[in-house]
Formats: C-alpha cells, structure tokens, sequence
C-alpha cells in the first residue's frame, strides 16, 4: 500500500518538477505575504520578535490552502481522479500520496518564506534551527493531511475554491495556535524550549490522531 | 414519529421556561463577595448580571452537546448512508448554530461585566467561539456546496468533534472561571444549584424539540427534492 502512496507521491512531484506551476506561484505569494507584512507591522525587534510566528503561519496557512485548491484541481481537469480512483490500488494510497505530496509542497514554500522572513524582518528564525524546523514540518504535515482529504471530497462541489478554508481553517485552528505558540517560544527574548517542545508534541499528536481519522474516514467521504 | 410527542415538548418546555426563568430570579440567592482588607466587591460579584450565569452555561451545554450530536449522526451517515442521520446532523447543527451565537453574546455580557472588556480570550469563551466556527462552516458548507455537500458536512462534523480535545488542551492551560473541582459549577452555592440545572435541562429538552421540528423539515425538503427529481425523470414536469 505504501509503495503505492509513494508511487502517486512522485507521480505528483514529478508533475510538479516538470511544469513548475504551484511551486513557482505559491513561493512567490508567500514572498509578497511577506513583504506586505513588512509593511503592515512594526519593524522594531521587539515588534518583529512578537509578529513573526504569526506572519509564518498565516503564510503557510494561505499558500498552503491554495496549493491544495490547484493541485486536485488539476486532477479535476482532466477527470484524472477519477482514474486514480479506478486503479487498482487501495483508495488509502491515494489518499497517502496526495498527503505525502502536499506535505513536500508546503515545505518547499516553507523553505522559502522562512528565509525571507528572517532576511526582511531580521527575525532571529535560525537561533533554533532544528526545534522550528521540527515545528514547520509536523505543520506542513497536519495541513496536508487534513487538507487533502476535504480538497478531494470538495473536487466537485460548488464554490470549492471558497469552501475550502472555511472547511479547513475551523478544524486547522489548534494546528495554527500549537504552530504559531510553539514558534512563538523559539523567537522570544528568552527562547523557552520547554513550551517549544510542549507545542511540538501537540502538533505531533494533532497530526497522529488526524491521520488516524483521515484513513478512517478518507473511503467514506471520497466516492467517485 | 407520534404525533403528539411536539405539543407536549413544547408545553413542558414552556412551562419549563416559566419556572427555570422564576428560580433564576426569585429562587436563587444573589451572590457576591466582599474582599475583607479592601473593602471592595470581588469573584463573582456581578449582582444582577450573575442571573446571566443561569442562561449562558444552559446555552454552552447545547452547544457542546450539539457538536457531540452532529459529530456522531455524521459517522453514521458515512457508515451506512442512510438519510436520516443526514437530516439529524444537519438539523442539529442549524439549531446549534442559534444557541451558540446565544453563548457568544450572553458571554459578551457576563465580560463586560465581570472584566469590564467586551471580549476576554478566556479559555471557554475562547472554546465556545472556537466550537460555533465549525458549527457555522458547517451550516456554509451545506448552503454552498451543491451536490457533495452531505458528505463535506458529515467530515467537517466529524473532524470537528474530534478536534474538541485538542482545543481544549489548547485553550485549557490557564482557566479562570476554572474547571473541574475548583470550577465554578462544582463550588457553585448550593442554594444557586436547582436553578442551574433546571434551566440546563429546560434548554436541553428546547433544544431537543426545535432540533426534531427542525430535523422533520429538512427531512421534508429532501424528500421533495427527490420526488421532484423523480418526476422530472419520469417525465411527468417540466
């Protein structure tokens, strides 16, 4: 089953590789979030120090949500689901490779935003490198997980490009505080990697207990 | 359904109202303490503002019921994709949607009051807005969705309650009306407890009446969508 996720994982990266698209527009979004941002608060280090956290998780909660829109869109265009769906492999798979290829998309935008900001904003980012990436990654992942599973059952919905954050922005809210607090420690004056870790698990068991579910439920809500 | 079963909810309801509304006002004490070094009012020394107390945990009790409700006619709707459990989910979450709103502002009142600010990110209030989003997403989704709509519903009603826990922990860490044993309902004066809970269960059986009124007229609706759909195949309209 896995061999199958990671086989439509690379199906999809391959596709990405190739053509660009998501990855080109969604790191250029999130650069002009990031410029906005600059603008829109106070550049003072104390300031930047208290807004950061939270203009990285905007930024990766709204380039995350678009990618996600564009790349089952994609599948939609060509009524390409539908194959995916009919191919002999377990419809899990599906659901595992369209995760693991989300998960990579928002982390390439990740790899991208998390240096502008620290270049623009002068944002002590990279004082725990490890623990925020840790941080980004368990994100990337809770928002691919739970992002695909309602950007595929919203495939032929009306007004999906809409729906999809007012779905998923209710269910991602304790994602986006755990991500934003546990980020929040690791910049502060006095870093607390306690509080850091705390969040960090959070954020781990949040993507354990969703993924669990979203296997559960991926079958139901999927059909056509 | 029997027939009767709307007409004595709703008279027991009303009559419910009337007597919860009278305990709250006249059956339980004002209560209120003076801090013995200054002198000055404090805790829960909201005077009438208290009676407030009565309606908005009787509301936040729906609310989270409601949310358990939904979460869980959803799984079954998946399971085994019968209608009905469609029509209590969304029937539920319709109602639960109003009464939230109704703990949104009775809370907005009880800060005002006791913190002087409009809106305090205080755990549960934080919790109760947190849970309405999903309920309002919810009702959104089911509006605009078109065609899949019960099943983007049924997984936002299911991913929603199982989220509940991990808003808790989140919100959780630093209460102030507190939980459990030190909370504001086990420590509550028990002279204030029998109108408490008779207004929680007079809302509870309210919420219960408006959700089976409501879950009938959703049940109405599609079964009409689906004899409209038939005569359209068949051909006999237009």
């Amino acid at each position: 089953m896995l061999g199958h996720a990671f086989r439509i994982a690379w199906k999809d990266l391959r596709i990405e590789v190739r053509s660009k698209e998501i990855f080109m527009t969604m790191a250029f979004f999130g650069a002009l979030l990031v410029v906005i941002y600059s603008f829109a608060f106070p550049a003072d280090a104390a300031a930047v120090r208290g807004s950061v956290p939270g203009i990285l998780w905007v930024s990766l909660a709204f380039t995350g949500t678009i990618a996600l829109g564009r790349a089952f869109d994609r599948e939609r265009e060509n009524d390409t689901m539908r194959a995916l769906l009919l191919s002999p492999v377990p419809r899990l798979s599906v659901f595992i490779g369209k995760a693991i290829a989300m998960t990579v998309l928002i982390l390439g935008v990740a790899v991208i935003v998390v240096p502008l900001l620290a270049l623009w904003l002068n944002a002590p980012l990279f004082d725990y490198p490890l623990e925020l990436a840790a941080i980004v990654a368990t994100g990337a992942l809770g928002i691919a997980v739970v992002g695909s599973v309602f950007a595929a059952t919203l495939l032929k919905a009306r007004s999906r490009d809409v729906l999809l954050p007012v779905v998923l922005y209710p269910i991602l809210l304790p994602l986006f505080v755990a991500g934003t607090k546990g980020t929040a420690a690791l910049v502060q004056v006095h870093p607390n990697l306690e509080i850091a870790h705390y969040w960090m698990s959070f954020l781990g068991i949040y993507d354990a207990a969703f993924l669990v579910l979203s296997l559960w439920i991926f079958e139901s809500l999927v059909i056509e | 359904m029997n027939k009767f079963l709307v007409p004595i909810l709703c008279v027991v309801a009303a009559v419910g109202l009337v007597v919860s509304t009278w305990l709250v006002f006249y059956g339980s004490p004002l209560q209120y303490t003076i801090d013995g070094e200054s002198g000055r009012l404090v805790g829960t020394s909201l005077f009438f503002n208290q009676k407030i107390f009565y309606f908005h945990v009787a509301h936040a009790f729906v609310l989270f019921a409601a949310v358990g409700v939904a979460g869980i006619s959803s799984i079954f709707y998946l399971k085994n994709r019968n209608p009905k459990w469609d029509d209590i989910a969304a029937g539920t979450t319709d109602v639960a949607v109003a009464f939230g709103a109704a703990v949104l502002a009775t809370g907005i009142i009880w800060a005002k009051a006791a913190w002087d600010v409009w809106w305090q990110w205080e755990p549960r209030l934080t919790m109760s807005l947190l849970l309405w989003l999903i309920l309002v997403g919810y009702a959104l989704v089911r509006k605009f969705a078109g065609p899949s709509a019960d099943r983007v519903a049924a997984g936002m009603a299911i991913f929603g309650m199982f989220g509940v826990p991990f808003i808790y922990t989140m919100v959780g860490a630093d209460s102030h009306p507190g939980s459990g044993k030190n909370g504001v309902v086990a420590t509550l004066d028990p002279a204030m407890r029998p109108a408490m809970w008779i207004t929680v269960a007079t809302f509870m059986l309210w919420f219960v009446l408006l959700i089976i009124v409501r879950v009938q007229g959703t049940r109405a609706e599609r079964e009409l969508r689906e004899l409209r759909e038939r005569a359209l195949d068949l051909g006999v309209l237009e």
